[in-house]
């Protein structure tokens, strides 16, 4: 029987390693921390100043976000500009319509997407953190901007004011061996923040992107933890028990 | 036939039971088969005592079931079937629905468990001879069981209406397509329209949530009552109901309830304790138990850049793949020397006259002038990779029932199979490259040589002696 | 098998102590599935408090505004309809309102927070109909001596212009009082009487 198990084993993982190959493009990890509720509340903000004109979140409601310590009157004074109720979805003001007249496409609901842009390369986070700081000036498109993570994306870039500009720039890197090209993002033209302050701004809104895609995270988590605390009582039972019950089999 | 009044209903040693409790059970029992029923299916039904960590897949896939069937009624509650709405209601239950992300944990990832404990309980009847003389039809019923589970998954999977869910619906209803002449018809019918659309979802809905659940539940009852009927194998391949005492008890069996019922509780909350890890902090289980791209609601404009099924279906993903116009010479070339093997070393002229005559009929729809397309072969392999499994009780000829005594040609087969299941499954999750192909295009010889080879090498090899008793 | 080894006892405690785990287990289990079957925070949403504008509704008027789902009816009564209400005390089963239909502060003779205006869920307490307005005082065909309030054409009970139900009529209680509240002189809150804010 072990022999079967270790040659299973063996069998498995040679060829397994050697068929995992890594792909794609390399990812910023996002520099978030769910538990921060300040950050998630900037980033609430930031959300509905930045995003909300032309994503919705038609899945979530603006009374959420009690979740991370806003009170039904603060969401309304501060975050509520559409004249909505607290407990209605976060929709965008915009027309579907008039978004595909002017984008080619309607942009997409926000609600889910810190958990739908996950891969293998990293979270949903990850993603968009890379996303969000990625845009560079491209004049072959129509926008006048590119992106490093989502090649020819038809959004502009919307936080520019605030980021500057960068362009992309291929330089080539001697590397042990061969030389090798690198794509280096550069900041041409500072913006209203300085990099960090931006970057502060972009992982709070990833923060909120990311709490918003599954607000019963927190939950989930914390009710996990009691019911495996529970559940590990009960093996020592069911061990005991069983154990008892078993002495007359022989 | 006058029937003669039940005794009525005692409880050794529960003193305080025998009280108007009692009275109760005798009243009910002398209207209904309750205590007969408690007898023969657990305090007097006898099993080997000698179980080992692999006999608790079974109690553990019931659990899960009704755990599906649990959740899946809540579910149906706040689902909407509308492809306008379902993806709109899962986010739904997600968020509005109070305990609602936790139904929904449970259902999506208990669909996982289920084939988790459904793969190890049918490895256990592999390695076991569970399927041998007189438990094929436990055996067949259990294979009907696993068909239906597959028609749940990718019924339900639908469901949620994402990308994953809507593509991987397209992919595989469009394999009906490619049937020869009624084919596309065949396809339009099952989809209600020329694509997946708002019809298929609701009439995958009704086959999801009653259909299925009722043929399954039928199949489950009697899956049991064939196992009850012959008693439970163990590892070491013997009848427990050969040796008996002088009370007709089997020596080496002891009462299913309390021994197993206090095992196999044992073996549910070890169990719940890996699920709920799995459930509670990473429930998509790095996108192997919830797609990531579904969650992008079902786009019929736009494909996403890779399509693969659940973990649970890419072995066979792999297979349906990895038939190219080009393998299908191999395939024709598998078959010419099937053939010859059979009528070369053989015994039994049916057996050989089948082979002459179909055959040749399988190469000429292969590679002759009206042969079918590749495309018609993957969608065949893939069928008869999930079928074959029926066969096995009588491709294994062996003299044992137990891997601890057959001989090492069974045992690497195994290994090698097992290792082939995994590696099909791992390519199935993964886009297609040339290497890939070619890798997945030997294991799918690999794994049909395990069930076609089975009636050589199980005979060809040495095996040890059964034991008449078991051994613990 | 050595019997005399065994410690029933223990046995009997370890059984009673795993079955009482797994109860707690099945019944922290069933809150979530109990729970799912509660309003969701969708319904909740729709049944948020709602606001009513009375600046243009008459004296003897009435109107109905939408909160849950259910009609509530804003009736602004006049000088007459007070007095009826007084005359009708001895035909009502619960004159001084009694039974909790009514929030602390509606439970007066008027059952409202303001005299002139009535607040009411417009659902018969019996089988949930909806009753009809009849507000004028003049002879009915179900009572020759009508002093204006509600008839409820589905088994007949009535209510008087402050929701009280008539004695010996199928209905058991007055009409329910929302939780409501003013927020100015011509603007009220349905749903929410909460102070402050």
């Amino acid at each position: 029987m072990n022999k079967l198990v270790s040659m299973l084993a063996v069998l498995l993982f040679a060829p397994l390693v050697a068929l995992a190959a890594g792909d794609g493009v390399k990812l910023d990890r996002a520099p978030i921390n769910e538990h921060d509720v300040i950050s998630l509340q900037r980033g609430a903000r930031h959300f509905v100043n930045y995003c909300l004109n032309c994503h919705g979140a038609g899945y979530m409601r603006y009374n959420r976000l009690k979740d991370i310590g806003l009170t039904e009157q603060q969401i309304l004074d501060n975050l509520i500009f559409t004249g909505v109720k607290v407990g209605d979805l976060m929709k965008t003001a915009m027309d579907p319509k008039d978004a595909k007249e002017w984008f080619g496409t309607a942009p997409p609901d926000l609600t889910v997407t810190a958990r739908s842009r996950a891969s293998h390369a990293g979270s949903g986070a990850d993603w968009l953190y890379t996303y969000l700081r990625g845009f560079y000036r491209d004049p072959s498109r129509p926008s006048g901007w590119n992106n490093v993570v989502y090649t020819n994306v038809a959004m502009p870039h919307v936080l520019w004011e605030l980021q500057g500009e960068q362009v992309l720039k291929t330089e080539t890197a001697a590397a042990p061996g061969h030389p090798v090209e690198v794509q280096k993002l550069e900041l041409v033209r500072q913006g209203t923040l300085t990099p960090p302050e931006y970057d502060r701004l972009v992982a709070d809104l990833v923060n909120y992107l990311d709490y918003m895609a599954e607000p019963a995270r927190a939950d989930r988590k914390l009710i996990g933890i009691y019911v495996l605390a529970f559940l590990a009582f009960m093996w020592v039972l069911a061990y005991l028990l069983k154990k008892e019950y078993w002495k007359d089999v022989h | 036939m006058a029937a003669t009044p039940k005794q009525p209903v005692a409880f050794s040693g529960l003193g305080p039971l025998n009280g108007p409790m009692s009275g109760l059970l005798t009243w009910v029992d002398q209207r209904f088969p309750l205590m007969s029923l408690w007898r023969d299916h657990l305090a007097e039904y006898y099993a080997p005592k000698n179980f080992n960590f692999w006999y608790y897949f079974g109690s553990l896939a019931m659990l899960v079931l009704v755990l599906q069937i649990a959740t899946g009624i809540f579910l149906t509650m706040h689902y909407k079937p509308d492809a306008a709405q379902a993806f709109a209601s899962v986010e739904y239950i997600m968020r509005d629905v109070p305990g609602g992300w936790l139904i929904r944990y449970l259902h999506s990832t208990g669909a996982s468990a289920f084939f988790i404990v459904v793969y190890l309980h049918m490895f256990r009847g592999l390695m076991y001879g569970s399927y041998r003389k007189p438990r094929e039809l436990i055996w067949i019923f259990g294979m009907l069981i696993y068909l239906c589970l597959m028609a749940e998954a990718f019924f339900g999977y639908l469901l949620p209406w994402g990308q994953m869910s809507y593509w991987g619906a397209q992919v595989i209803v469009n394999l009906f397509d490619a049937l020869p002449v009624i084919g596309p018809d065949l396809s339009v019918w099952i989809r209600g329209d020329y694509v997946v659309s708002d019809a298929t979802l609701n009439r995958f809905f009704a086959f999801h949530v009653i259909a299925i659940p009722l043929v399954l539940l039928g199949l489950v009852a009697a899956h049991i009552m064939a196992l009850h009927e012959v008693g439970s194998n163990n590892p070491d391949g013997v009848e427990i109901k050969a040796t008996k005492d002088a009370q007709g008890r089997p020596l080496d069996g002891i009462p299913f309830h309390p021994y197993y019922t206090v095992k196999d509780t044992l073996g549910a909350v070890v169990f719940l304790f890996a699920f709920c890890v799995i459930m509670f902090f990473i429930p998509e289980m790095g996108g192997y138990f919830l797609e990531y791209n579904n969650f992008i609601p079902a786009d019929p404009l736009k494909t996403p850049p890779q399509i693969a099924p659940l973990w649970y279906f890419t072995p066979y993903y792999s297979i349906l793949r990895a038939v190219t116009e080009d393998f299908v010479i191999w395939l024709a070339l598998g078959v010419f020397a099937y053939m010859l093997l059979i009528l070369f070393t053989a015994r039994g002229c049916l057996v050989k006259l089948a082979a002459i005559l179909a055959a040749p009929v399988v190469i000429l729809l292969m590679k002759g002038p009206f042969a079918f397309e590749a495309k018609v072969w993957g969608v065949v392999l893939m069928g008869v990779a999930t079928l074959i499994f029926f066969l096995l009780p009588w491709l294994d000829q062996s003299p044992v029932k137990s891997i601890r005594y057959k001989g090492p040609l069974t045992k690497w087969a195994l290994g090698i199979f097992v290792v082939a299941f995994f590696i099909l499954g791992y390519l199935g999750t993964l886009t297609v490259t040339e290497g890939r192909t070619l890798i997945a295009q030997i294991f799918t010889f690999v794994y049909f040589a395990f069930f076609l080879l089975m009636p050589w090498y199980t005979t060809m090899e040495k095996t040890q002696p059964e034991p008449a008793r078991v051994t613990m | 098998m050595a019997e005399q080894d065994l410690d029933q006892g223990k046995r009997r405690f370890l059984v009673a102590a795993t079955s009482v785990a797994g109860g707690v287990a099945a019944g922290a289990v069933a809150v979530p599935f109990v729970a799912s079957m509660l309003p969701s925070e969708r319904a909740l949403a729709a049944g948020a408090p709602v606001e009513a504008d009375i600046s243009a509704l008459a004296p003897g008027e009435m109107l109905t505004v939408e909160w849950r789902g259910k009609p509530v009816w804003i009736v602004r009564r006049t000088k007459e309809m007070l007095d009826s209400i007084k005359k009708s005390d001895d035909k009502v089963a619960d004159p001084v309102s009694k039974k909790p239909q009514q929030p602390a502060y509606a439970k007066n003779e008027y059952r409202a927070v303001k005299p002139a205006y009535l607040v009411v869920v417009g659902i018969c307490t019996h089988l949930g109909c909806a009753p009809v307005d009849k507000l004028k005082a003049q002879p009915e065909p179900f009572e020759a001596t009508w002093q204006g309030g509600f008839y409820c054409p589905c088994h007949g009970s009535l209510f008087d212009l402050a929701g009280r139900v008539y004695k010996n009529k199928p209905a058991p209680d007055n009409l329910e009082v929302p939780p409501h509240k003013f927020l100015s002189e011509t603007r009220i809150l349905i749903g929410d009487d909460s102070k402050g804010a």
